[in-house]
């Protein structure tokens, strides 16, 4: 293949790992019944603080590790407000979406611009050396491999194991979870922050990888939202949220090289249109008889396996308060 | 296995607010044994099987298992102790397959071994002749299945005690069979214990080997069986209920009232053609046959709920195809869901906050005198609640009373489903006493029902549903129960 080619993908993915995190760590929340709607600003706030923590411990881990604990705490924010208090998590979510991109402007502000430590590239050995994979794949940095496994780990885990089946459950109906054994409303906390740590992953690899450093305004803003979208679109689905995340960054790395090449003249607020536009056909077509329709004439071991894969209804307790006896 | 069990309940209590829903219950079931719980309804059958099974604490009192006391606190550990519940409503996740419900619950280590589970459900569907078909997504099983599937889950988890609640409203005939075969090999062969709440007195007679029967919270009374449904009235009410007489329309128009011409109906499972009707003021129509033949789409379809494809659907004359639910409101039907919190009654919200939301008319709802007004309509309609009780704390009976109050006084036509599910023989005759007094007033009722004693009771005349076809009973002087059934069940339909 085309070595450019392989760079452009290589580069697809290596942007694309911000929002496969931040969408993984979404898609936990919102199985458990949770919806964390402050995602933009949570990001915003994750890669300023560990942008900072990395700069003036000079170490990203400690960058990674503080961006995290950002993450989880606005998410116990949530956790605490929608189920302690039992507050609309719609409203708290946004609230802090608006409060946290704030306090990032506000707090960073004797940071913006300057040079800090960055997570470098590294090979994977024998793996990079596979033809066309490999270089795509396998030569990046070690976040892009931490997001491979937890998009397996998170199917493994939703889908194998019987913890798994309790996180779908709690999330789905929570009265029968709670009659097995679960207890529901400890067990959303958890993943809640959880999934909260991950969006604050996220926002590290904005800060320490994908677009290093800090400024006002932020560069990754508007990504949380879309972060939020993909969830849906992914139907909640690990693998087709990945999915998502892949498409979109592609997107965006198609409409950046069409408006880098003067020969062809389509206006910007069209071509950043177009991942929305493919993203709501999809859903309908999701959505519509159509698939029912394709699964009939599908050999039987497959009709399970896509049914899942297509399956676009959200956790049927997502977003409710339980009441444990 | 002979795996005995003797369980004991010893004073036990519970209340709610006001309510004494449990007072001071005492009961011993023995290992082997069906016993049958029997009560009107809000007596605290459920109350008390949900405390057994964990799903309700107790105020106070004991639960002895073989000769020692037990506590435990949820129903997870309850089914540890050997104790089981199905729910009416079968607790299962709609968006696992079969098999992850079966699994789902089980302990063991992190990773399930799914071709051993699956083997497990399948001996054990065998044994019963349950189909279940373990990749399915339980969200598209029959009631009478997802059942199924709720008791082999409970078996393989080791109960030797099945408690179940109401278990034969929304299942089929087939169904009902192989639930109570399966009941009765498990008592006689596996000796395990199973508590039946029912208000169907013809299957405690099928199936049990005693009763105890509980009001207002006491128990109040036990029995051997065998017995005959009138012992058991009495032994529940304290009386013998009268047979009520029927009374003959008095039709004194023949104009229609409602009136379906050659109507088409269709959804995603089957399509019903030609289907015409006439129905007079003052008449009753029941609509029999198996779940999901068509009867419900029929009762939608005449308050505007379901569309037909085809035909013309008239209203007192007037022309009402196509038109919406809130215009057939308008021209004075009204309808009752079976489905009582999903559809009818609003979940959450006060006796009084409902009835507001049909009489109130302005923007802003005086609610001095909606309550004094729910006050009235309580007493009227001796309703066990109060004005400021949420709908959901009221016992089944009581939600359809309250669904009764909601009625408009006076309506051209009442197009009901299942009016009496759940309800207890007297309430149910309470219920049809309020329809019967509707109907002098020259309502037009019709009805669909699972209860074949209920249909050839109350009906002026019945249409009978099978497999896509509608037929009117011709005869309905000489019906008798068997030979409604089989035409049910599809014998005799002229096709
Ligand atoms: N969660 C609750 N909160 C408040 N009151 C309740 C609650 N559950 C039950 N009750 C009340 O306790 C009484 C007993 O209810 P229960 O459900 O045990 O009756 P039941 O015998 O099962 O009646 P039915 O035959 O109608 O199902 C009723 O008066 C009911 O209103
Ligand atoms: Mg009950």
């Amino acid at each position: 293949m085309n070595p450019e080619l392989i760079n452009i993908f290589n580069s697809i993915v290596a942007n694309a790992t911000p929002l496969v995190i931040a969408s993984i760590g979404e898609t936990i929340t919102e199985r458990a019944g949770v919806v964390n709607l402050s995602l933009d600003g949570s990001l915003i706030l994750s890669a300023m603080v560990g942008f900072v923590a990395a700069f003036v411990s000079g170490s990203a881990i400690i960058g990674i590790i503080a961006a995290m604990i950002v993450g989880g705490l606005i998410a116990l924010i949530i956790a605490i407000g929608g189920i302690e208090l039992r507050q609309d998590q719609v409203a708290i979510g946004f609230v802090l979406t608006l409060l946290t991109a704030d306090l990032a402007t506000f707090l960073g502000q004797n940071y913006t611009r300057i040079p800090g430590p960055q997570i470098l590239r590294s090979p994977i050995p024998i793996l990079a050396d596979i033809p066309v994979a490999g270089p795509i794949f396998f030569n990046q940095t070690a976040l892009v491999y931490l997001s491979y496994a937890l998009i397996f780990g998170l199917w493994y885990w939703l889908f194998r194991t019987r913890p798994g089946l309790a996180l779908r459950a709690i999330g789905e109906r929570p009265e029968t979870a709670f009659a097995r054994g679960a207890n529901v409303n400890r067990l959303r906390y958890l993943y809640t922050i959880i999934g909260g740590a991950l969006v604050g992953l996220a926002g590290a690899a904005y800060s320490l990888s994908v677009k290093p450093g800090w400024a006002t305004p932020p560069s990754m803003a508007g990504d949380g939202w879309i972060a939020l979208a993909i969830v849906i679109f992914g139907g909640w689905h690990p693998f087709r949220v990945v999915l998502g995340a892949y498409l979109f960054a592609g997107l965006r790395a198609l409409s950046t090289a069409i408006q880098r090449t003067p020969e062809i003249e389509i206006s910007v607020v069209l071509l950043n249109g177009i991942p929305w536009v493919l993203m709501i056909i999809t859903l309908l077509l999701v959505s519509s008889g159509a698939i029912e329709r394709l699964l009939t004439v599908l050999p039987r071991p497959l009709q399970k396996w896509t049914r899942n894969f297509l399956r676009s209804d959200p956790p049927a307790a997502l977003g409710t308060r339980f009441k444990q006896k | 296995m002979g795996l005995v069990m003797n369980i004991e309940l010893k004073h036990i209590h519970k209340r709610f607010g006001a309510v004494h829903a449990n007072n001071d219950i005492n009961l011993t079931f023995a290992t082997g044994r069906i016993v049958g719980i029997l009560g009107e309804n809000g007596a605290g059958k459920s109350t008390l099987m949900k405390i057994l099974s964990g799903f309700q604490s107790m105020d106070s009192g004991e639960i002895w298992l073989d000769g020692k006391p037990v506590s435990y606190n949820g129903p997870q550990a309850a089914i540890a102790h050997g104790i089981g519940m199905l729910q009416q409503d079968p607790l299962d996740v709609g968006a696992f397959t079969v098999l992850e419900n079966f699994i789902y619950g089980q302990p063991g280590n992190l990773s399930p071994k799914r071709k051993v589970a699956q083997q497990q459900l399948e001996k054990l569907s065998q044994r019963f002749g349950f189909e279940l078909d373990p990749d399915m997504p339980v969200s598209q099983l029959s009631i009478g299945q997802r059942q199924q599937l709720e008791i082999v889950r409970l078996l393989a988890l080791g109960v030797r005690t099945l408690i179940l609640d109401e278990p034969t409203t929304g299942i089929s005939t087939e169904q009902k069979t192989l639930l109570f075969d399966a009941l009765r090999e498990l008592a006689a062969k596996d000796s395990m214990t199973v508590l039946l709440v029912s208000h169907k007195l013809e299957d405690v007679i099928a199936l049990c080997h005693e009763v105890a029967v509980l009001r207002a919270g006491r128990i109040v009374g036990s029995m051997d069986m065998p017995a005959t449904t009138t012992e058991l009235v009495t032994l529940m009410f304290g009386q013998e209920l009268a047979a009520q007489p029927r009374q003959p329309i008095n039709a004194n128009s023949d104009d229609a009232v409602l009136a379906l011409h050659k109507v088409q109906l269709r959804n995603k499972r089957m399509k019903i053609d030609n289907i015409s009707l006439r129905v007079r003021a003052g008449e009753i129509i029941g609509l029999a046959g198996l779940d999901g033949s068509g009867q419900e789409m029929l009762l939608r379809a005449c308050v505007g709920l379901e569309k037909c494809s085809r035909g013309q659907i008239d209203i007192a004359g007037r022309d009402m195809t196509g038109k919406s639910y809130r215009e057939f409101l308008q021209t004075g039907v009204a309808f009752g869901a079976a489905g009582r919190l999903e559809e009818g009654l609003v979940a959450g919200l006060t006796l009084t906050e409902h009835i507001a939301l049909v009489t109130s008319h302005q923007s802003f709802i005086d609610w001095n005198s909606a309550r004094q007004h729910t006050e009235d309509q309580i007493k009227h309609y001796n309703v066990r609640g109060r004005p400021e009780s949420r709908i959901e704390t009221l016992s089944g009976g009581n939600q359809q009373r309250v669904l009764m109050a909601l009625m408009p006084q006076e309506p051209v036509l009442m197009a009901l489903e299942q009016p009496t599910r759940g309800l207890d023989v007297d309430s149910a005759r309470w219920i049809w006493q309020q329809l019967i007094e509707r109907r002098k007033g020259g309502t037009a009722i019709i009805f669909s029902s699972p209860d074949l004693d209920e249909l050839v009771t109350y009906s002026d005349r019945i249409i009978v549903f099978c497999g896509g076809w509608v037929q009117e009973v011709a005869d309905m002087e000489n019906l008798t129960l068997d030979e409604l059934g089989r035409m049910i069940g599809g014998e005799g339909v002229i096709q």
